[in-house]
């Protein structure tokens, strides 16, 4: 196997939750595409935590589980409170802040 | 390896990576790309689990498993109650917006063109080899990961719980009905 077979993955997963946190409107999908976002980096860390024999890589990818299992926790209140404020979680209709 | 020889195994090992990408790139398009959101979480489910397989291909099967448990388990839980929870009124063809489509897809495949070439130009064919060596000699054994995360990394692994608890915390206080 070749190291940039897991990164070329990694990096078309990234891709790919890139372009889902810009073009999806409901809020739970854009928590979703960030997920898979957090994959794609912990394939990165895990690839080359095997590479240089270190078990390192493997403990920054649990620390980002946990951060990624924070995360959409608070996301999740975040677009319920959405949801029961304004009966809708479309994201592009969340502008109250501008100016 | 007395009973399969080395380049079988390395065969098979491209075989189940081969398959693997394929599922999980095109459960990737269709999580970014389906209507209904809750198809969208079931294809999150397949990306995971393929995202896991990769874990046990690079010897690392702790984190493979507590893939499986925190995100297939949890996290997919959670989505799947938020989704419940919020039936809002975006009717069919109204989750992606239809605008940013191209732009999205100009940005996502620039980047990616970009990452192509770094890492082509940087790794090219860099080996990976697992074939041959214990998990021991790759230093990803689950002993080897809790040494590294208890002695290293005590103090952000402590930090970590109670980011988490101050996070669920805050999460119940959001969520609660008052």
């Amino acid at each position: 196997m070749l190291l940039n077979q897991f990164l070329l993955l990694a990096a078309v997963l990234f891709c790919i939750g890139v372009y889902g946190v810009l073009t999806r409107r409901n809020g739970v999908m854009v928590l979703m595409s960030i997920e898979l976002i957090l994959n794609a980096v912990n394939i990165n860390l895990i690839a080359f935590g095997t590479y240089l024999s270190d078990a390192t890589g493997q403990a920054f990818a649990l620390f980002i589980i946990a951060v990624a299992a924070a995360e959409v926790g608070v996301g999740l209140a975040i677009v319920l409170m959405l949801f029961r404020n304004r009966r809708s979680i479309d994201i592009d209709a969340v502008d109250q802040l501008k100016g | 390896m007395s009973i399969l020889a080395v380049t079988e195994v390395l065969v098979a090992q491209n075989i189940a990576f081969a398959i693997i990408a394929v599922g999980v790139v095109v459960a990737g398009v269709r999580l970014v790309t389906t209507e209904n959101v809750v198809h969208a979480a079931l294809w999150l489910v397949v990306v995971l689990a393929g995202i896991a397989g990769l874990y046990i291909l690079l010897a690392a099967e702790f984190t493979a498993i507590v893939q499986v448990l925190v995100y297939i388990g949890a996290i997919v839980v959670l989505f799947l109650f938020g989704i419940m929870l919020t039936r809002a009124r975006l009717g069919e063809g109204e989750t992606v917006n239809k605008k940013m489509r191209a732009p999205a897809l100009v940005i996502a495949v620039a980047m990616f063109a970009l990452m192509a070439y770094s890492l082509w130009g940087y790794f090219g064919s860099t080996e990976l080899e697992v074939m041959g060596r214990s998990t021991a000699e790759l230093g990803q054994t689950t002993a080897q990961v809790a040494d590294t995360l208890f002695l290293t990394y005590l103090i952000p692994f402590e930090v970590v719980s109670v980011l988490l608890l101050a996070a669920l915390t805050g999460a119940i206080v959001l969520a609660r009905r008052d």
